[in-house]
C-alpha cells in the first residue's frame, strides 16, 4: 500500500473539513431556501434538523473515516466493507466515490464561473451595461459563444489537479489555510455592506435591513409544513456535504487515539456560522436594497445562481468603479475559495481508493482525477442549455447523498451496532457527546434520513420518466387539453378572489396554504404556457424536436453516470478479488 | 426592521456564533497527544 498522507496540523484539518462543507449553496442556496420556507420560522426546523440530523451524521462519517483508516481504507467501498462482511456495504460505498466524481464533474464548471467573473469584475466588463446586458453576459458565457469558458474550466481543473497532486498537508491543507479565512474576510466585507446598505445611497432603494427584515420575519403558520421541513433537512444535508464520501476519506487519516467529536463538532459549527451569519447577510440584503422584496423573490424561483451571477454584479457597479471591481472579486472571490474546498476534498476518495488498492502514487491518483472531471464534465460544459448539467445534478448531486447517508446511518447504528458504533466515537474525544445522541443517532436519525428520501420518490419518479417535459409536449400538441386542466384549476381556486389567484405577489403568495399556493403556481405556469403555445408565430414542431431532443440527453447523460458507477464497481470488485487472492481481509 | 426579526436574527446568529467560537477555542486549548499522532507538524518529537 502506498498511501502515506496525513494532516499537517489539527485546525489545518478542521479548516479542510469545513471548507470542504462550506460551498457555494451557504451564499446561493441557503438564503433562497429560508425565503421560500417561511423566513425567519425556516430556522427553527434547519437548526432542529442540524442538530437531530446534521450532526448525528458528522459523528456517523467521521467515526466510520477514522475506523476505516486504522485498517488501511481511505474511500467508502472498503470502509463500509469493513464494518460488515455483507459485501452489500462495501458495493453501497461505491457512492462515495461515484457522487465525488459526478458532483466535480459539474461543480468545477461553476467554480470556473467564479474565476471568470473575478477576471470580469477586474477587467470592468459589466461597467456602463443595463440590467439586462449584465444578465446577458451569463447567458452568453454559458451558451459557449466563444472558447473563454473552455479556457477558465480547464485552468480551475489545472488548479484543483495541481493542489491535489501536492498531497493532504501540502496541498488541501494548505489552499483550506488560505482559503477559509479570506473567505471570511471576503464575507465579512460584503455582509457589513449588505447590512449597512442605506435608501438612497449608490442607487439603493431601500435600506438593506429591509431584505434582512424580509429573511428574518417569522412566519409561524409554516413552521409545522412538511415542505419547510423537508427544506430544512435538505438544506441541513447538502450544507454539511454529508453522504458524499470525503468526510470519511478526510477522516480515515486521523489516528484512532485522536479526537474526532471534538474535530467534527468544531467543523459543523463553522459550516453553520458561515452559512446563517454570512450566507444570510450578502445576497438578500444587497438585492433587495435594489430591487425590492417582489421582485427578489421572483428572481429566487429559478434558484440562487441566476442572483449570484446576473444581478450582483449589476448592483455592485451603483457603488462605483473601483468599490465595483473590489466587491466583485470578494463576491467571485468567496464562491471560487468555497468552490475549491470542496471540490478538492471531491478529489481525495478517488485518490485514496487507487492508491490503498492498486498502490498508484497521489500524483497518478490527482491527475487521472482531473482527466476523470474533464471527460464527465464536458457534456456538462457543452451541453449545459439542454440540461445535461442540472441532471449530474439531480442525481450525483442529490438522490445518490440521500442514498449513502441512509445507508450509513443504517450501518452505524443497526448493523455495525450502537454500542460499538458510541465507543468509536468517543475513543480518544477531547469532549463528552450528550448521551441522548446515542438514542438520536439510533432512531431519530434514520427516521429523519427516510422520511427526507421517502419525501423525495415522487419527485424522483417524475423526473426518471421526464413526467414534466413529456406533459408539455402533449399540450402544445393539444392546447386544448391543457385549456381543461386550467379550467380544472381555476375551479379548485374557486373560493380566492382574482386578485389572489392572478396579480398576488409571490412574496405573498406563501402566507397561503401549501396546497393553495402550489396550485396557484401551477395555474400561472399552465397559464403563461397556453399564452405562449398559441401565440401567433409559436413553432410547435420546432418546440417538440427541441423537448425530444432534451430528454434525449438526460437519458445519455444518465447512461453516462450508469456508465461511472458500474466502472468504479468494478475497480472495488478487482480490488477486493486481489484481496482474496493474497489472502488479505477488509 | 421589526421587533421579530430582530429577534429571531440575533438569537439564531448569536447561537451559532458562540458555539463556532467556544468549539474552535476548545480545538485551540486541546492539550497536544503525544507522537505518534496523526499530525505531522510535531514529528521530529518521536
Amino acid at each position: 500500500m502506498s498511501n502515506k498522507e496525513s494532516w499537517g496540523t489539527r485546525v489545518g484539518l478542521i479548516l479542510a473539513m469545513a471548507g470542504n462543507a462550506v460551498g457555494l449553496g451557504n451564499f446561493l442556496r441557503f438564503p433562497v431556501q429560508a425565503i421560500k420556507n417561511g423566513g425567519g420560522a425556516f430556522i427553527i426546523p434547519y437548526l432542529v434538523c442540524f442538530l437531530l440530523m446534521g450532526i448525528p451524521l458528522l459523528l456517523i462519517e467521521w467515526s466510520i473515516g477514522r475506523y476505516g483508516g486504522k485498517r488501511g481504507h481511505h474511500a467508502t467501498p472498503f470502509i463500509l466493507g469493513s464494518m460488515h462482511r455483507s459485501k452489500i456495504w462495501m458495493y453501497l460505498g461505491v457512492f462515495g466515490i461515484f457522487t465525488n466524481l459526478g458532483v466535480a464533474a459539474y461543480y468545477c464548471y461553476i467554480e470556473s464561473w467564479t474565476l471568470a467573473y473575478i477576471y470580469h469584475s477586474l477587467a470592468g466588463t459589466f461597467s456602463g451595461k443595463n440590467p439586462e446586458q449584465v444578465a446577458s453576459v451569463f447567458g452568453e458565457y454559458v451558451s459557449l459563444k466563444n472558447y473563454v469558458p473552455i479556457v477558465f474550466w480547464i485552468i480551475c481543473l489545472l488548479i484543483n489537479t495541481y493542489i491535489l497532486s501536492r498531497g493532504l498537508s501540502g496541498g488541501v491543507e494548505a489552499a483550506a489555510k488560505v482559503g477559509m479565512p479570506l473567505l471570511l474576510v471576503f464575507g465579512a466585507f460584503l455582509a457589513i455592506r449588505g447590512v449597512t446598505l442605506k435608501a438612497g445611497s449608490h442607487g439603493a432603494v431601500w435600506d438593506g435591513t429591509v431584505g434582512l427584515n424580509f429573511l428574518w420575519t417569522p412566519d409561524f403558520t409554516t413552521i409545522w409544513s412538511p415542505k419547510v421541513w423537508l427544506a430544512a433537512a435538505g438544506q441541513i444535508f447538502f450544507t454539511l456535504s454529508v453522504g458524499l464520501g470525503s468526510i470519511q476519506c478526510y477522516a480515515s487519516y486521523v489516528k484512532s487515539k485522536d479526537d474526532i467529536a471534538l474535530n467534527a463538532m468544531s467543523a459543523g459549527w463553522m459550516n453553520e456560522f458561515v452559512e446563517v451569519v454570512l450566507g444570510s447577510s450578502i445576497l438578500i440584503p444587497i438585492s433587495i436594497g435594489y430591487l425590492g422584496v417582489e421582485r427578489v423573490v421572483e428572481l429566487t424561483q429559478s434558484g440562487g445562481l441566476g442572483l449570484g451571477f446576473k444581478t450582483l454584479p449589476y448592483l455592485f457597479q451603483q457603488w462605483g468603479p473601483v468599490l465595483a471591481a473590489l466587491a466583485g472579486v470578494m463576491w467571485f472571490g468567496l464562491l471560487f475559495f468555497a468552490g475549491i474546498t470542496s471540490s478538492l476534498a471531491m478529489g481525495t476518495p478517488w485518490m485514496g481508493f487507487m492508491q490503498d488498492e492498486f498502490d498508484w502514487s497521489r500524483e497518478k491518483g490527482a491527475w487521472t482525477f482531473g482527466v476523470l472531471v474533464l471527460l464527465l464534465g464536458l457534456p456538462c460544459v457543452i451541453f449545459f442549455n439542454e440540461g445535461v448539467f442540472d441532471e449530474f445534478d439531480y442525481w450525483a448531486g442529490t438522490v445518490s447523498l440521500v442514498i449513502l447517508a441512509l445507508a450509513e446511518v443504517v450501518l452505524f447504528a443497526w448493523v455495525f451496532g450502537i454500542e460499538k458504533g458510541w465507543r468509536e466515537i468517543n475513543e480518544g474525544a477531547d469532549i463528552r457527546i450528550p448521551s441522548a445522541y446515542k438514542y438520536i443517532i439510533k432512531y431519530i436519525t434514520p427516521l429523519l434520513l427516510g422520511a427526507v428520501f421517502i419525501g423525495s420518490l415522487p419527485n424522483i419518479y417524475a423526473t426518471l420518466m421526464h413526467t414534466e417535459t413529456k406533459e408539455k409536449i402533449r399540450y402544445i400538441q393539444n392546447p386544448n387539453a391543457l385549456k381543461e386542466e386550467i379550467a380544472s384549476l381555476q375551479a379548485s381556486l374557486a373560493t380566492l378572489d382574482s386578485v389572489t389567484v392572478y396579480q398576488l405577489p409571490l412574496a405573498k403568495l406563501q402566507s397561503l396554504p401549501d396546497k393553495q399556493e402550489n396550485t396557484i403556481l401551477t395555474l400561472r405556469n399552465q397559464l403563461a404556457l397556453y399564452q405562449n403555445i398559441t401565440a401567433p408565430g409559436f413553432d410547435a414542431q420546432r418546440e417538440i424536436a427541441a423537448l425530444k431532443k432534451s430528454i434525449a440527453f438526460k437519458n445519455i447523460s444518465r447512461a453516462l453516470l450508469v456508465l461511472l458507477f458500474a466502472g468504479i464497481s468494478y475497480l472495488v470488485y478487482r480490488a477486493y478479488q486481489k484481496r482474496v487472492v493474497s489472502g488479505e481481509t477488509l | 426592521m421589526s421587533f421579530s426579526a430582530k429577534v429571531m436574527m440575533i438569537a439564531a446568529q448569536l447561537t451559532v456564533t458562540v458555539f463556532t467560537a467556544y468549539f474552535f477555542f476548545r480545538v485551540l486549548l486541546a492539550d497536544k497527544r503525544k507522537e505518534p499522532d496523526s499530525y505531522a507538524e510535531n514529528d521530529q518529537e518521536v
